[in-house]
């Protein structure tokens, strides 16, 4: 027992290195292409575990992701640009002061971008969570949209539908892999607690969660607003990564983009949304091809825009029809089965866990 | 000493009147069974006690606190716990998660301490594991911790759902048919189980049963519900030989036969 104790810590160690040496490696050598796509893997992991989180593990189907993410991305952004740039920016409606002049690092503006979007996501959730299904759906969705609309028209603060551009860029590898890792990391430990236990208990049976004692309000809000924190997050790595942001870039489409990652990856497995949102980051590029103008058969079809989201969406038929529960259901992958796979072990018994 | 008192509760769902002018004060220690016809609102009044439905008229009392205005889990924490009519497990989690997920009211640590692992909630999560696997011995259950609560047989999923409500540390056990479905042998086990946990966790119990052999054979009073109205209390003699009872479960022709 004491033997595998440390076998695990130095499995854990050395995949950590390794980790690390390939982010050192690809962020100096890899061509800024492939590096970008890898950085989307990092962002688009953090949004599914996140929204996973909600939906998968508590049960509440949520649609408003795009919005907190929308939150994170003008909060950082708003507090890490140079007041001259600024000032080239806002060059109809000028911005309002105190944010014309603040200006504070990439790092705590990320911190402030997730906090203000969790206690986003306590006031919408808090009014919002007494509601179920379909309902908090819609409602959710509404948030979202009104965060948008809100964001196209506070031109004092937000530039509106012109939208930020210019942003410098502090996203690299090491910033989306890390959140990433943190926050695949934090929602395990949080799903593997006693608190995860009480959220998984309200996504089975709300009634008898109750009735054990499982406070719904607190655990759900509790959910909403770490799902929230995560997604203003990679909100604003999102931001400092393409550079520019405007309202439209957070529509329904994005949310929906997050909810193929979860469904596919499996509602209630970290795992599955891991791998998920990786292969999704890379067939979004991929599959560009099958939006440009293409011969086929003799015949000539000209590029259209939005193809790629109609092969996601047979992937996503495919996917329900043939994996009910997506590819990993809640199934995850362990430490241990990494370990067994290494040593050869079969798959041993354990005696009291 | 009254650890639980209806007093007088009545509850209308639009015009039909459920309950009405329920009164029950049960002591501390009891074992007492509520009978009484399909629909007669037996289910209706356990919905009361544990908060799910908030009584029309009347209030109730449980160790002397007004309870009307609580939420169920509140009830829960103050030591009523509850089992279901038509089982609800949480039957995708382990039989283990489930009878944990009942101690979850006891976390004391935050969600920050848990999910970075402090000291102070992993001396919490061994605790609430290792109890939770005491009771799970109780109930003979401690070989399939691991399989999922759904998959397991009727019988057993009827006695994890005890196992699951004992975690709550309840003084007040309310049982909703716990011997529905049940062949005669099971019942039979069933019966001294009831009768165990109550002594060894010096319960006191409340039972909805159809079964007249179990409500007969541990109860030493019994309630008997008709149509919303308490029609007879009483011990299991007095009960079986009230003309009320036989009318009600019989209907009237039985006067004539």
């Amino acid at each position: 027992m004491k033997k595998k104790k440390k076998d695990y810590f130095i499995l854990k160690i050395t995949t950590i290195l390794m980790v690390v040496v390939f982010v050192f490696i690809a962020q100096r050598n890899f061509d800024a292409y492939v590096v970008r796509i890898l950085n989307l893997c990092g962002i688009y992991v953090i949004l599914g575990v996140s929204l996973n989180l909600i939906n998968g593990f508590t049960g509440q189907f949520s649609l408003g992701h795009a919005g907190f993410m929308a939150i994170g991305a003008y909060v950082s952004a708003l507090l890490y640009m140079s007041p001259e740039l600024k000032e080239v920016n806002y060059f109809i409606t000028p911005i309002i002061w105190p944010l014309s002049v603040i200006q504070i690092p990439f790092v705590f503006s990320l911190i402030i971008a997730g906090l203000v979007s969790a206690g986003v996501g306590f006031l919408v959730g808090a009014p919002c969570l007494r509601l179920k299904g379909d309902y908090l759906a819609i409602v959710t969705f509404g948030f979202s949209e009104i965060i948008r609309v809100l964001f196209c028209n506070l031109q004092s603060i937000t530039n509106g539908p012109l939208g930020l551009k210019g942003l410098p860029s502090y996203t690299n590898l090491w910033w989306t892999w890390g959140m990433a890792i943190f926050t695949v990391w934090f929602v395990k430990n949080l799903i593997n607690s006693s608190y995860g236990r009480a959220l998984k208990s309200i996504r089975e049976d709300e009634v008898a969660a109750e009735a054990m004692g499982v406070n719904l309000f607190y655990h759900k809000v509790l959910s909403f607003v770490v799902g929230a924190f995560f997604a203003g997050i990679a909100g604003a790595l999102l931001g400092s990564l393409v550079m520019t942001i405007d309202p439209n870039t957070f529509s329904f489409f994005m949310t929906f983009q997050i909810i193929i990652i979860i469904v596919v990856g499996g509602l209630g497995s970290v795992t599955g949304t891991v791998i998920a949102g990786t292969v999704f980051a890379i067939l979004m590029e991929v599959l560009r091809s099958v939006e440009s103008p293409m011969r086929l058969f003799g015949l000539h079809i000209p590029g259209i825009p939005g193809m790629r989201m109609l092969i996601f969406s047979i992937l996503l038929m495919i996917v329900i029809l043939f994996f009910h529960q997506g590819l990993m259901g809640t199934k995850e992958w362990s430490w241990e089965w990494l370990y067994n796979k290494l040593t050869g072990n079969k798959k041993e018994i354990e005696e009291g866990s | 000493m009254s650890i639980l008192k209806a007093d007088h509760i009545t509850i209308r769902f639009g015009g039909l009147t459920a309950v009405s002018n329920f009164y029950l004060n049960i002591k501390e220690g009891e074992l007492v069974g509520l009978i009484g016809p399909n629909g007669a609102g037996k289910t209706t009044v356990f919905n009361m006690l544990t908060g799910v439905y908030k009584p029309t008229k009347g209030k109730i009392y449980f160790n002397n606190q007004e309870i009307n205005k609580k939420k169920v889990d509140q009830i829960t924490a103050l030591g009523m716990a509850r089992t279901f009519q038509n089982i609800r497990l949480f039957t995708n989690l382990s039989v283990l998660d489930n009878v944990m997920v009942g101690c979850h009211l006891r976390i004391k640590s935050s969600v920050l301490n848990a999910v970075f692992y402090l000291p102070q909630y992993s001396q919490e999560e061994n605790n609430v594991r290792e109890e939770a696997k005491q009771l799970l011995k109780e109930v003979n259950l401690e070989k399939l911790k691991n399989n999922l609560a759904g998959g397991l047989p009727y019988g057993q999923q009827r006695k994890l759902e005890i196992a699951r409500a004992l975690a709550t540390r309840p003084r007040l056990l309310l049982l909703d048919e716990p011997a529905a479905g049940m062949n005669p042998h099971e019942t039979k086990d069933l019966m001294s189980f009831i009768q165990k946990i109550q002594e060894k966790f010096k319960l006191t119990i409340v039972l909805i049963e159809h079964d007249m052999k179990v409500v007969m054979g541990i109860c030493k009073r019994i309630l008997v519900l008709d149509y919303g109205i308490t029609i007879a209390e009483g011990n299991p003699v007095e009960i079986q030989h009230n003309p009320e009872v036989i009318k009600a479960y019989l209907g009237v022709e039985a006067h004539y036969a």
